[in-house]
């Protein structure tokens, strides 16, 4: 039964591909973000802005608050436990929660071992900012992969290099010769067999999402061209001037993002966007965690 | 032959996989221009109907797809497409959806059973599925049944599932569907 799960899990993944999903802490905003055409939301109790401004320990949401979210909407709901905390995956399975994102947005429960996540019924999504990370997440029993991006910046350099690194990892093992596969593995300290998987195929085995500093619908697009199947946007919405338009114009790039002419119109009065912070700028490098 | 699939949000490239494998031309539909493209068919896939049907009506494209389907264009939904295609979204099929019927992610199964004009054994895969609650006409036969839901139905040229063909390896329902398409096209 673990790997029918399995591939359900992979399976509602790929149901949310050309999607955005969207950060939320209250019912309200998770009501505005599913009328804007969010795919699904990720119940937090602060977006990664407040929670880098805030500093100190930041841990799984209140159950009560996502439990709210859950009866708000009726899109996949999705919440954050902190990476390796295994206590609360199983209190966020207990309620149901459609997506758990082991994150490296929390602070880190355990500085070696991620969630064996085979264990787990619910589906798990998480980030990874190169070919490496992304096939130890999946081995663990990830069913999705995300960039790390630089969560709460508003700065996409670093999504835009997790997945330009991702992507030409995935090239060079397409390049590579059948014998070349192992030696490969061990450099990327990953399962020959999912090294395999990439080599035949192209592409990883799980649908994989650009997050972490996405603000404008520009963005977005981006990361779509870049190979992004969809996008996760975080403070970008909610911290910005009119969250309801931008969603709406947000979720329309994904779609389009390939015709510079319609994206033109939906960068059109969009209101400030988030402030943000530049790369440079950040104490903490949350990407760093958990590898 | 050369079939449209819907490809605003979900799982559109696993049903163009599935009909390239069948042999048969696909091209996507993103926005109201690439709606003037010849079509012989269209396929509505699955994925998060609310965010399909906003984009639908956004882009201009609902009321044009409306009337093709009333026109006679042969259509097959999934899932999300199946909802898109019931009496409360586009109504070209005469039956009413329960969304999420299955509850949430850990409601979602797979299972194998007969469909009626299809065959035994025929993979079904329901992700955070609707099924039909209510069928309101005879002109809408119902082809599957699953624990007492109906999980697919036909209609003249239509043709609803609540699971997902597209992500099993059987391709007998998309096979069924360039049939239905063939014949129009006589």
């Amino acid at each position: 039964m673990t790997n029918n799960r399995q591939d359900l899990n992979r399976q509602l993944a790929q149901m949310l591909k050309g999607g955005v999903i969207m950060d939320v802490t209250t019912p309200e905003q998770a009501r505005i973000a599913e009328e804007a055409g969010a795919c699904a939301v990720m119940a937090l109790e602060r977006i990664p802005a407040d929670i880098r401004a805030a500093g100190g320990v930041s841990r799984m949401s209140d159950p009560k608050m996502i439990r709210g979210i859950q009866e708000a909407v009726s899109i996949p709901v999705m919440a954050k436990c902190r990476i390796g905390h295994i206590a609360e995956a199983q209190i966020l399975q207990a309620i149901e929660i459609d997506y758990i994102d082991e994150s490296e947005v929390l602070s880190p429960a355990d500085n070696i071992y991620h969630i064996d996540k085979t264990k787990f019924d619910v589906p798990f999504v998480c980030g990874a900012k190169n070919l490496g990370e992304a096939l130890r997440r999946i081995a663990e029993g990830a069913t999705m992969i995300r960039t790390k991006g630089e969560p709460g910046t508003g700065d996409v350099v670093q999504a835009v290099s997790h997945m330009r690194l991702m992507q030409s990892e995935i090239r060079r093992l397409v390049s590579m010769s059948e014998d070349e596969l192992f030696e490969a593995a061990k450099q990327l300290q990953a399962p020959y067999e999912l090294v395999r998987f990439v080599h035949e195929n192209g592409k990883l085995p799980v649908v994989n999402f650009a997050a972490g500093g996405v603000a404008t619908p520009a963005d977005a697009a981006l990361m779509m061209q870049l190979g992004a199947e969809g996008v996760f946007v975080g403070s970008g919405i909610f911290k910005s001037g009119n969250p309801a338009k931008r969603a709406a114009a947000i979720v329309q790039a994904v779609t389009n993002y390939q015709d510079a002419k319609l994206l033109a119109e939906l960068s059109e009065d969009l209101g400030e966007a988030m402030v943000g912070i530049n790369e440079q700028e950040i104490e903490l490098l949350m990407a760093e965690r958990g590898k | 032959m050369n079939i449209a699939v819907l490809a605003l949000q979900g799982a559109f490239i696993e049903h163009e996989q599935m009909l390239q494998r069948l042999g048969v031309e696909t091209f996507e539909i993103r926005q109201l221009r690439d709606w003037q493209h010849p079509k012989d068919g269209l396929i509505l896939p699955g994925g998060e109907s609310t965010v399909q049907m906003r984009l639908l009506s956004q882009l201009g494209l609902l009321e044009p797809i409306r009337q093709a389907i009333i026109g006679g264009l042969p259509v097959f939904g999934t899932c999300a497409g199946m909802i898109l295609l019931s009496a409360d979204h586009l109504g070209t099929m005469d039956f009413r959806v329960r969304r999420n019927a299955y509850g949430r992610q850990l409601g979602s199964f797979h299972t194998i059973h007969h469909v009626e004009g299809i065959g035994d054994e025929v993979p079904m895969t329901f992700i955070r599925a609707p099924y039909i609650e209510e069928v309101l006409s005879g002109d809408c036969q119902v082809m599957a049944e699953v624990d007492g839901h109906i999980v697919a139905a036909r209609q003249g040229r239509q043709m609803a599932t609540a699971f997902h063909p597209e992500l099993d390896e059987d391709t007998r329902l998309h096979q069924y569907f360039i049939d239905i398409v063939k014949k129009t096209a006589v």
